[in-house]
C-alpha cells in the first residue's frame, strides 16, 4: 500500500502483532464461512411463534374500518393488533421527528404502510391469517413530486404538524430546506466567460443488503423483554422501542445477532417495536423475518433527487460562481431526511474552489416511499449533478477534464461554502492524478485468435455482438463527503477495556455496543486494544445495550468514533496498569519513576526496550477496567438562512475512472474497469479499506446502470419490490477494481484515520456516466442510464465522438 | 408429511411438512442447519445455493418433498465433504468419521445465541472456505454460504478456472458488500493452492 506524505502516530508504538495497520483476519471469519454465525432470521427459540405484517396495498388513503375476526379464527393464530392494541400513549417513532406511526391510525401514507400485525405458529399461517384481514380504504389523492406537493390545493402529508423545522419551510409538504450562500453568485456569474446550466434526475436507490430485517423478540419474567436484532444502532432503535412499549429502557434488553449488510437501510426501525408487541402480548418469544418483498417496503431508501445546477467558468478555466437547488424526495415520512438536506446543501458544491456560492437544498414530504439513509448520504446525488456540470464546462472552456478538476480543486486551507474551513489534507487533485496515470486496460481484450470472447462483451452470454458497434469511452470523477453526524449533534461512543489475567496469560476485553454490519469493526478494535496494550489475546464481546452506546454504524464514523472510544478506553486502562506497575515494582528499578514506560509483548518496558516486568506479575490478583465515553470534536448548525458554520468533523474523498464499452445498437453498457484513489488517512487494517472501498464503488456502479426503484407517478405504488425486477450488480456485471489508498493523516483523528466506508460511492456513479457520454455523445443527466436512454433518436445529441 | 433425505452424510428426517415447504426451510427451520440463507427466496440470490446429488440449486425453489431419498450438502458439511473428495471419495459424501461428527457438534454450539466469537472451534476447513478468509471475501457473509457451495462445485469440475470461468460459476449469486475483487481472489487462492497439493 502506497503511503504518503506525513507519517501517522501510534500512541505508544507498539509493534505487539496483529495491531494496528495490518491486515488481521476477521474475529468471526470461521463462523461466517462455516454457516454457524447466526444472523438475525437463524435465530431459535423454543416454543416461538412467527410474526406477520399486513402493508397497506395503496399509498394514501383514509382507513374506513379494519376486520379482524377473520384473521383471528384461524387455527394457529395466537394474536391479530392493530393501533387499537397499542399499550400506550406513545404511538409513533422516528430518528429525529416522531411522524412514524407504529401501526397505520386512521390513514396511511404510503404503499406498504404497515397497518396490522400477526402472531402464529408457523410462518405460512401468519401469512395466510394476515391476508384475511379485511381493511376498507377511501383513496386521496397522491402528491409524488415538487409540482403536485406544492400546489396550491396541494393535500397536506401531514397536517398539524408541530416539528422544528416547520416554522422555516415554505410550504407544509416540505420537511426541511437549507440554503448555503456565501458571496454573491449572481454578480460573480457576471464574470463569467462560460456558463453551463443543467438539470439532473437521480432514481431511488436501495440499499438492498441481503439479510433481510429480522429479529427475535423473547418476553422476560420482570415484564420485560429481550430482543435479538439486526441493526446499525442498538441504543437509537431503544430510545425509540421503549416508550411504545411503555417499558423503561432497562427492561428492554438488546443484543446485537448476526447483520447481513445494512448500508443505511437500518438506521429507522423495522420490525422491533411488532415483534415486542406480539411477544409482550402472547408471553411467547416471537421472531419476524421479512421476505424480500417486504424488505423493499420495510426500510427507507436512498433519496430520488432533482438537481439544478449553474457554473461559470472564466475563459483560463477558473469556477466564478455556483447557483444549485436540489430536490429531495423525502417520501411519506421523515426518518433522516433533514440530515440528507444538510449534507445535499453543504457538500453540493464538491470538492471544488468556489467562492460565490447559492445553494438551496430541500426534502419534500410525499406519499411515495420513505427515504432516508444511505451510504453516501445526500452527497451522492450532488456529486452526480456537479461532476457532470464539470465535463461541461471543461469542455467549454476547452480544457482536458481531469486538468480543468485539478485545477479548481479544494487543498487544505479552502474554505468550504459554509465558511468552514478544510483543515487536514485534501489532496484532490492528487487524488485525480493518481487515477488518471493508473494503465489503462488494453483495448479489445476480448478479441482472440479464436474470436470473441462473448463473455467479456456488452451483453455478455447473450451473445448479442462480437463487437460491432462497440465503442469504449473513458471518464472521471471525484466527491466529498463528510465522515461522522454533523451539525452539533453529540457524537460520541463507549468502550468498555478490561485487562486480566487468565490462565497465566495477559488478556484484554472489549465491550461496545457498536454494530457490526459486516464493515470489520470488531477486527479494527481488537488491533487498536493489541496495538495499545501490547497484548495477542483479545476477545470482542457481543455488542448489547448492557454498556453505554457506541452511536450509529453509518456516516463512515465507526472507526473514527468507536476505535476512538476503545483506543481511549485502552489509554486509561494502559494508565491504571502501570500505577498499578509502579506501586509493586517501582522500588526495584529507577525506570518505573524516570522512563516512557510501554506496554509490549505482554511485557512493561521502557523506550529503549528494557523488559521492567510481566503483565501477568503486574495484574497478579488484580483486574483493570474502564468504560468511557468519547467524543470527537463539537460541531455547530448551519445558519438557517445562510447555511455558514462549523458543521462537520471530517471530510473524505476519493476519485474514480471508469473504462466501459457501449453497444450502441443495443444500449447495453459493459464496464471494463472502474478504478479507484482515496485518501484514507492511515489504514489500520489495509485488507478491510480495500473492501470497503471496492464495496462502495459497486454500489455507485449499480445506480448509474441499473438500479432503481420505479414508483408509479399516478398511484404511487412500488412496481419492483423483488430481485427479479430490482437489479443490483452481479460478479459479471462487475469489473476489475484497482485501488490506489494514500494515507495523509488528519491529525484531529485517532492514528490520522479517515472515514472510508461512503467516498468511493459518491464519484463511482459519475464516473461511469461519463464514461458512457464518453462513449456515445449523448448527454444523459439522468442515473441509472438504462438501454433505451442510450438508443432514442429524440434525445439530444451533442459532440458525437469523432 | 415425513420427508427423509440425506445431508451432509447422515440420514435425516423431518416430520409434519407441509407440502408449500421448500428445501431451505426444512434445513434452516426443522434440522436446525441455518448455515444456507434466505435472502429472495426466488432463486435471484443464491444465497441458499446447496448441492442436492451434487448438483448446484437454490435450497428456496426446491420443494422439500423433492429431496426425499436424495443427498444434500450444505455450507456446514462442505469441509467434511471436500476432505473426503481429497481422500476420493467418489462423491464426497461417504459419512462423518465418529470422531469428527462429535467435534462438529462441538462447535455448533454458539450458533443460536450469536456469542462466542472469541472462541471459535478450530475445525478443519475446506480449501475454498479458508481461502475466502484469507482473500478478505466476507464482509457481512450473508451470501458467503451459497457463494463457498457454488464455488466449491465450480473448483471441482473447473480445477484452474480463467476469471471468465469464475464470474459465470457465480453469476447466480449476488453480494452486496464485496465489490466480487475479494471473491475473485480467493477462489484463484483456493484453485492456486489446490493445484500446487495435487
Amino acid at each position: 500500500m502506497g503511503t504518503t506524505g506525513t507519517p501517522t502516530n501510534i500512541t505508544q508504538g507498539s509493534r505487539t502483532r496483529g495491531g494496528v495497520g495490518e491486515s488481521t483476519l476477521r474475529p468471526d471469519g470461521i463462523l461466517k464461512v462455516t454457516g454457524e454465525f447466526a444472523y438475525a432470521s437463524d435465530m431459535w427459540h423454543e416454543d416461538m411463534l412467527w410474526g406477520q405484517i399486513l402493508r397497506s396495498t395503496v399509498a394514501h388513503a383514509e382507513i374506513v374500518s379494519i376486520d379482524t375476526s377473520e384473521a383471528l379464527a384461524q387455527a394457529g393464530v395466537y394474536a391479530v393488533l392493530t393501533y387499537d392494541d397499542l399499550p400506550t400513549e406513545v404511538k409513533h417513532y422516528g430518528l429525529e421527528i416522531q411522524d412514524t406511526p407504529v401501526l397505520a391510525h386512521g390513514k396511511v401514507r404510503h404503499h406498504g404502510e404497515p397497518v396490522a400485525i400477526v402472531a402464529a405458529d408457523h410462518p405460512e399461517t401468519a401469512r395466510r391469517a394476515a391476508a384475511k384481514i379485511k381493511v376498507e380504504y377511501r383513496e386521496l389523492p397522491v402528491v409524488t413530486d415538487e409540482s403536485s406537493a406544492t400546489a396550491p390545493d396541494a393535500p397536506l402529508v401531514h397536517e398539524n404538524r408541530t416539528d422544528h423545522y416547520v416554522g422555516h419551510v415554505p410550504h407544509p409538504n416540505i420537511l426541511h430546506r437549507q440554503p448555503i450562500i456565501r458571496g454573491d453568485a449572481e454578480e460573480a456569474a457576471k464574470k463569467a466567460d462560460f456558463i453551463v446550466r443543467g438539470e439532473y434526475t437521480f432514481g431511488m436507490q436501495d440499499q438492498a443488503f441481503l439479510g433481510p430485517e429480522s429479529g427475535l423478540a423473547v418476553p422476560a419474567e420482570d415484564g420485560g423483554v429481550d430482543l435479538y436484532i439486526a441493526t446499525q444502532w442498538l441504543h437509537s432503535d431503544l430510545r425509540q422501542i421503549a416508550p411504545v412499549l411503555g417499558l423503561p429502557e432497562d427492561k428492554v434488553r438488546m443484543t446485537l445477532s448476526g447483520v447481513g449488510g445494512a448500508f443505511g437501510g437500518r438506521e429507522d426501525l423495522s420490525m422491533q417495536i411488532h415483534a415486542c408487541l406480539l411477544a409482550l402480548r402472547t408471553g411467547k418469544p416471537v421472531k419476524m423475518v421479512y421476505n424480500r418483498f417486504e424488505s423493499f417496503f420495510g426500510h427507507v431508501h436512498r433519496h430520488p433527487a432533482k438537481l439544478f445546477y449553474e457554473h461559470g467558468a472564466t475563459k483560463d478555466g477558473k469556477l466564478t460562481h455556483l447557483k444549485a437547488r436540489i430536490v429531495l424526495d423525502g417520501g411519506a415520512y421523515a426518518s433522516a431526511s433533514p440530515a440528507v438536506v444538510g449534507n445535499a446543501a453543504s457538500l453540493g458544491a464538491g470538492p471544488y474552489v468556489v467562492d460565490d456560492v447559492g445553494i438551496e437544498a430541500l426534502a419534500l414530504y410525499t406519499n411515495n416511499p420513505p427515504c432516508g439513509a444511505m451510504r453516501g448520504f445526500g452527497a451522492v446525488q450532488a456529486c452526480f449533478a456537479y461532476e457532470a456540470q464539470m465535463d461541461k464546462l471543461a469542455d467549454k472552456v476547452g480544457m482536458d477534464r481531469v486538468e480543468f478538476r485539478r485545477l479548481n480543486a479544494m487543498e487544505q486551507g479552502s474554505l468550504m461554502p459554509t465558511g468552514q474551513p478544510v483543515d487536514s489534507p485534501a489532496p484532490v487533485a492528487e487524488l485525480l492524478r493518481r487515477v488518471k496515470a493508473m494503465p489503462l486496460p488494453p483495448e479489445r481484450q476480448w478479441a482472440s485468435s479464436e474470436g470473441a470472447d462473448v463473455r467479456q462483451l456488452p451483453g455478455g452470454l447473450s451473445n448479442t455482438t462480437h463487437g460491432e458497434g462497440v465503442v469504449r469511452g473513458v471518464g472521471y470523477a471525484v466527491g466529498i463527503k463528510n465522515v461522522g453526524f454533523s451539525e452539533g449533534f453529540d457524537d460520541y461512543s463507549t468502550a468498555r477495556v478490561r485487562m486480566e489475567v487468565v490462565g497465566d496469560e495477559p488478556v484484554v476485553t472489549v465491550h461496545t455496543a457498536m454494530a457490526e454490519v459486516g464493515q470489520g469493526g470488531v477486527t479494527v478494535h481488537a488491533q487498536i486494544a493489541r496495538t495499545e496494550l501490547g497484548v495477542t489475546q483479545v476477545t470482542i464481546q457481543p455488542a448489547d445495550t448492557q454498556v453505554g452506546s457506541a452511536g450509529s454504524t453509518s456516516a463512515s464514523r465507526q472507526t473514527y468514533v468507536t476505535g476512538g472510544a476503545v483506543k481511549n478506553a485502552c489509554e486509561l486502562v494502559r494508565e491504571r496498569v502501570l500505577e498499578i506497575g509502579r506501586r509493586k515494582f517501582g522500588t526495584y528499578h529507577p525506570a518505573w519513576a524516570t522512563a516512557e514506560l510501554l506496554l509490549e509483548g505482554g511485557k512493561v518496558v521502557t523506550d529503549g526496550g528494557e523488559v521492567l516486568a510481566g503483565l501477568t506479575d503486574v495484574l497478579e490478583g488484580e483486574c483493570v477496567e474502564v468504560e468511557e465515553e468519547w467524543r470527537h470534536r463539537p460541531t455547530e448548525p448551519f445558519d438557517l438562512r445562510t447555511g455558514q458554520g462549523f458543521g462537520h468533523v471530517q471530510y473524505s474523498f476519493a476519485a474514480h475512472r471508469a473504462v466501459v464499452e457501449v453497444d450502441t445498437e443495443l444500449g447495453l453498457v459493459k464496464v471494463i474497469e472502474l478504478a479507484c484513489a482515496q485518501d484514507v488517512g492511515k489504514a489500520l487494517n489495509p485488507l478491510s479499506v480495500i473492501g470497503q472501498i471496492q464495496g462502495g464503488t459497486t454500489q455507485g456502479l449499480g445506480v448509474a446502470v441499473m438500479e432503481e426503484i420505479l414508483v408509479d407517478p399516478k398511484t404511487a405504488k412500488v412496481r419492483n419490490p423483488s430481485f427479479t425486477d430490482y437489479l443490483i450488480p452481479t460478479i459479471l456485471d462487475t469489473p476489475t477494481i484497482p485501488v490506489d489508498v494514500l494515507e495523509l493523516a488528519d491529525h484531529h483523528a485517532p492514528y490520522g484515520l479517515r472515514g472510508v466506508g461512503e467516498a468511493p460511492t459518491l464519484s463511482s456513479t459519475p464516473a461511469v456516466l461519463a464514461a458512457i457520454r464518453d462513449a456515445t455523445g449523448l448527454e444523459l443527466n439522468r442515473t441509472p442510464v438504462r438501454p433505451e436512454h442510450l438508443t432514442e433518436t429524440e434525445t439530444c445529441w451533442t459532440s458525437p465522438r469523432n | 408429511m415425513r420427508v427423509s433425505f440425506t445431508v451432509n452424510g447422515r440420514p435425516q428426517e423431518a416430520d409434519d411438512v407441509w407440502e408449500g415447504e421448500s428445501l431451505l426451510y426444512v434445513l434452516r427451520e426443522r434440522l436446525g442447519l441455518p448455515g444456507s440463507k434466505n435472502a429472495c427466496e426466488q432463486g435471484e440470490c443464491g444465497s441458499c445455493t446447496v448441492r442436492l446429488d451434487g448438483v448446484p440449486v437454490c435450497a428456496c425453489l426446491v420443494a422439500a418433498g423433492q429431496a426425499e431419498g436424495r443427498e444434500v450438502v450444505t455450507v456446514e458439511g462442505l469441509a467434511d465433504y471436500a476432505k473426503q473428495r481429497a481422500e476420493g471419495c467418489g462423491t464426497g459424501s461417504c459419512g462423518t468419521p465418529l470422531d469428527e461428527a462429535r467435534r462438529w457438534a462441538a462447535g455448533g454450539t454458539h450458533s443460536r445465541t450469536g456469542e462466542g466469537t472469541g472462541t471459535v472451534p478450530r475445525a478443519t476447513l475446506s480449501p475454498i472456505q479458508q481461502a475466502f478468509i484469507d482473500a478478505g471475501a466476507v464482509q457481512c457473509g450473508f451470501c458467503t454460504p451459497g457463494l463457498l457451495v457454488a464455488a466449491d462445485e465450480m473448483l471441482e469440475r473447473t480445477p484452474n478456472p480463467s476469471d471468465e470461468d469464475i464470474r459465470e460459476a457465480l453469476s447466480g449469486n449476488l453480494c452486496r458488500c464485496t465489490g466480487y475483487e475479494k471473491i475473485m481472489d480467493a477462489v484463484r487462492l483456493a484453485a492456486a493452492r489446490q493445484s500446487e497439493a495435487v
